[in-house]
């Protein structure tokens, strides 16, 4: 295996049913549901799940969306501005819970 | 630029996509014909050009010197009298380029016929052409104008430095003159084209961000917008080929084909005329030279143009992913 991660690899994605069909329908149906346009525009869904890929690392996502992004209309200036929405999330997240160190230091210090 | 064969055997060599024609085996679908009443003559009135284009798939350009003389545009105007055909769509290059464009616009509209030009918007803004806008305000002509794109990066990353200035400036003369204005009869369609190998989106929604964007920062209005998928052809092909994309952008074409777009591909109610007068199914078979007879416009009668079956390649796959696509923006 040259490398955990496989452009083709996506290709097998469907597999996960073999062993679960029901599931997998569930998961598909569902996920299919999502991304239809509804109170947001399939752009706006598609930069939002362009900024949770790159918050959640999953490099199949981060060029599914980049890709569903560029279709549906919108700019790499667009883009590059979700990416810093999750990065702020993701940076937010790690120095908002400093509180919770702050809180023990001065729960266990004089 | 590869041969016209070259880039056939480039499309129909791919061994992950299924061949097109057995595709339309596969659901049902017997070979594509062209119907009984043409609704458009298209004619390609030259391959010259003051622009060059990263997707354009007629390869044309400043270096090109491809233009249809009169005595072809005499025989198609002929032939669309014959046959009733309602619309003359004139494309290229750019049409303004050809000396003989206002002669051919007057004489179609002096046949009655709905005359429409593809225009790059920046030749209107070259001196020698700044009579056009006003020329076809006065021949009522519908005018489909590239934009690649609302913003001047990703727009002119396409088409060329100083193209999108160039292009705001001129939509600004046209709306003036009253294109894009409700009411006014002059009809202003632009033309988005992915910046890459992607597909096209929802037409619907990319309109609607150019209609924001477009309106807000230039106070610019149009008709509609027209969402063009780029045609593995020509220029774009061989940008295909050098940035290793192919297989993957054809796999994306096919894998989205969609057997309800087949009954409206613009192949079946059109005629498309090279400038020597060779008559082809659609721009894009024009472009790799694709044609079941060869024949020329001066030599056809009804028989031969209306009823025959259309020569496919892989490249038809561009027409009929998703919503599919034509010289008209999305086909469903």
């Amino acid at each position: 295996m040259e490398s955990y991660y496989n452009y083709a690899d996506l290709d097998k994605f469907s597999t996960m049913g073999e062993e679960a069909p029901q599931l997998w329908e569930k998961f598909m149906d569902y996920y299919g549901s999502v991304f239809e346009p509804g109170a947001l525009s399939a752009r706006e869904k598609a930069l939002i799940a362009l900024a949770v890929a790159h918050a959640v690392q999953c490099p199949y996502c981060i060029d599914a969306y980049t890709q569903s992004s560029l279709e549906n209309g919108s700019n790499e200036e667009q883009m590059t501005e979700a990416v810093h929405v999750a990065c702020a999330i993701r940076g937010g997240a790690s120095l908002v819970h400093g509180v919770q160190m702050k809180n023990i230091i001065k729960k266990i210090g004089y | 630029m590869p041969t016209n064969t070259t880039q056939l055997d480039d499309l129909n060599s791919i061994e992950t996509i299924t061949p097109f024609e057995e595709t339309l085996r596969k659901n049902g679908i017997p070979p594509l014909r062209v119907m009984e009443k043409a609704e458009t003559m298209q004619m390609n009135i030259g391959l010259l050009c003051n622009l060059r284009c990263k997707h354009c798939h007629v390869d044309a350009g400043p270096d090109r010197k491809e233009l249809m003389p009169r005595e072809v545009m005499t025989q198609a105007l002929r032939v669309m009298t014959e046959l009733c055909i309602p619309k003359l769509d004139i494309t290229g290059g750019a049409p303004e380029l050809n000396p003989d464009l206002t002669w051919l616009v007057s004489e179609a509209t002096r046949l009655n016929k709905d005359v429409t030009v593809r225009s790059n918007l920046t030749v209107l803004d070259d001196e020698r052409y700044s009579h056009m806008p006003e020329f076809y305000a006065e021949n009522k002509v519908t005018l489909i104008c590239s934009l690649a794109y609302y913003s001047q990066k990703d727009s002119d990353r396409i088409r060329g430095d100083g193209v999108f200035q160039s292009s705001i400036k001129m939509l600004k003369r046209l709306n003036e003159l009253g294109y894009g204005r409700e009411g006014s009869g002059l009809m202003l369609n632009l033309v988005y084209n992915p910046g890459g190998a992607f597909l096209p989106g929802a037409q619907e929604g990319i309109e609607a961000d150019y209609r924001r964007v477009l309106y807000d920062r230039h106070g610019i209005s149009f008709n509609n917008l027209f969402a063009i998928g780029n045609f593995p052809v020509g220029r774009f092909l061989s940008f295909l080929k050098q940035s290793g994309n192919l297989e993957r952008y054809m796999e994306k074409l096919s894998g989205a084909f969609n057997p309800s777009t087949v009954s409206g591909v613009m192949c079946r109610s059109q005629i498309s005329l090279k400038h020597d007068g060779t008559v082809y199914d659609c721009d894009f078979n024009q472009a790799l030279g694709l044609v079941r007879t060869p024949k020329n416009i001066s030599e056809c009668s009804a028989s031969d143009l209306l009823g025959c079956e259309i020569a496919v390649a892989n490249h038809c796959y561009a027409c009929t992913a998703g919503s599919g696509s034509s010289c008209g923006g999305a086909v469903i």
